[in-house]
């Protein structure tokens, strides 16, 4: 069986840092530092419900590579 | 900065400056932590509050982009129903500048002796035996220990220093308004008249508003729900279709994105040695959107608590309890309750109904205007409002 590993992309070039991803983030993952948004990869399950609700559509959950 | 306070606030915005400003007028040390460099900037705001402002603070007019004496809501159909000012005095409200504003009411703070530190990060809690102690602050590349009687969360949407003290704080997908604002120009409007637009084709389950910023200019804006958003179906598609629909001519010169929780407030806004206002408390309208005078009102009340409680010397959550009651049974709570429920009702109405409902108030006498009436008025013409809402009967008592 082949695991598929899933991730959370962030488009920096759209992102606003708005702070409205990391409002609806159930598990604490994102963080949003100054203008930088980052992820905690060991925390995120990939849900994407951040990637939902963003006004700009700057995250993307992605198969890994 | 120092390693110890009576009272530590995490974030600068409204909530947080006028819990500095409460704090140190009643004699005891605090510190404000910001972790942007600006105060105020990048606005996240379409600025638009009440009168009642004037509560709470002095208006300065440097403050006051644009006096409103007046307001419209244009239905799905394009029917408008217009919010006379003979019904709330002669000024309504005012649309504020908050680069300015946000940076005068921590300027406040600070003359009045608040410690403030810009792009000072909270990372993280310190918590002692279940009590919040203080926080761990990055700032200049160092990492220091803050240490304080009682920490104020005042960090706005993203409320993640209650989160780090075990609260979940998290905004359902379905309320969350997610938002796109331009600040534009080149626009033939009143200057002292806010719009909002409703309907399902316009802004799903929210609303697109242009508030007046004086002449020819206008922060327009619209938030929609979370639960209606998606790929090609985002804010910005729907904001930049009625912009090119109702403003073609309008010049864009600046953009601002961000969310506004139309959720319940936190079950509880204390715990032992903290305390969480504004934004961060989650007591933004569940109706309008607006959060600035609830997390000033919060936020000087949080600063006042805390220094009575400090004086006494118990900061348990039981005796910063009394902040929790009395935003509860203040004005603004009982609203925030009503609202929310109101707003249950309005975001199932179907575009039909929304036009029914703005058709039966155009009938009404607005010399007479109040909720109660407003509502027994509403029923009469659209009596199956009683029957998808109990909730309505209530708030008629
Ligand atoms: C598009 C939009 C339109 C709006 N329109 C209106 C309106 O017309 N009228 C109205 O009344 N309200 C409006 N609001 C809501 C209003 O902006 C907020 O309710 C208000 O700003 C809340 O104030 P606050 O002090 O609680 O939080 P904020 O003003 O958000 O301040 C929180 C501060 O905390 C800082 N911070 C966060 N985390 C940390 C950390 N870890 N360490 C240090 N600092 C931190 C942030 O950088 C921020 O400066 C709107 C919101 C949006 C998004
Ligand atoms: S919601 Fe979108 S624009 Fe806002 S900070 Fe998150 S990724 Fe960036
Ligand atoms: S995908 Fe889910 S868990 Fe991961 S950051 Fe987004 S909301 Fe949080």
């Amino acid at each position: 069986m082949i695991k598929v590993f899933k991730m959370l992309i962030i488009k920096r070039e759209v992102c606003g840092y708005c702070g409205a991803c990391v409002s609806v983030c159930p598990e604490g993952a994102l963080e949003l530092v100054d203008a930088y948004l980052t992820v905690d990869p060991e925390t995120c399950i990939e849900c994407g419900i951040c990637s939902k609700i963003c006004p700009l559509g700057a995250l993307e959950v992605k198969n890994a590579e | 900065m120092q390693s110890n306070y009576n009272v530590l606030i995490i974030g600068g915005g409204p909530g947080g400056a006028m819990a500095g400003k409460a704090v140190v007028d009643a004699g005891l040390s605090c510190c404000i932590i910001e972790k942007r460099p600006a105060i105020g900037a990048p606005v996240r705001c379409a600025e638009g509050v009440g009168h009642e402002i004037s509560e709470l603070v002095d208006l300065d007019p440097k403050w006051i982009s644009s006096k409103i004496n007046g307001a419209q809501l244009v239905a799905p159909d394009g029917q408008i129903l217009e919010l006379n000012p003979e019904m709330a005095g002669n000024e309504v409200g005012y649309v504020l500048d908050r680069k300015i504003f946000d940076r005068e009411l921590v300027w406040k703070a600070a003359n009045a002796g608040c410690d403030v530190f810009v792009k000072s990060r909270a990372s993280s809690a310190i918590i002692k035996n279940g009590k919040v102690c203080g926080a761990i602050i990055e700032t200049g590349g160092k990492t220091l220990e803050v240490h304080a009687d009682v920490v104020i969360a005042a960090d706005g949407v993203e409320s993640k220093f209650a989160r780090w003290c075990g609260i979940d704080t998290t905004v359902p997908v379905a309320e969350i308004e997610t938002c796109v604002q331009y600040l534009m120009t080149n626009l033939d409007i009143d200057p002292g008249l806010n719009s909002f637009y409703l309907g399902r084709e316009v802004a799903p389950e929210g609303y697109v508003w242009i508030f007046s910023k004086g002449e020819r200019t206008a922060n327009v804006g619209i938030g929609i729900s979370g639960k209606m958003c998606r790929d090609g179906k985002r804010p910005k598609d729907y904001l930049d279709a009625f912009i090119a629909e109702h403003l073609p001519n309008g010049k864009i010169i600046e953009l601002i994105v961000g969310g506004v929780s139309a959720c319940k407030p936190l079950e509880c806004t204390v715990a032992d040695g903290l305390i969480i206002v504004g934004d961060a408390a989650r007591l933004s309208d569940p109706i309008t959107g607006g959060g600035i005078i609830n997390a000033m009102y919060t936020g000087k009340l949080a600063g006042e608590v805390a220094a009575e409680c400090i004086a006494s010397g118990d900061c348990s959550k039981k005796a910063l309890m009394k902040y929790d009651v009395a935003w509860r049974d203040s004005k603004m709570g009982r609203g925030l309750k009503r609202n929310y429920q109101v707003k249950e009702i309005f975001i199932k109405l179907k575009d039909e109904k929304l036009n029914s409902i703005v058709n039966s108030v155009n009938k009404l006498d607005m010399e007479i205007f109040d909720t109660k009436y407003l509502i027994r008025e509403l029923v009469k013409y659209n009596p199956w409002l009683l029957k998808d809402i109990g909730t309505l009967r209530r708030l008629l008592d």
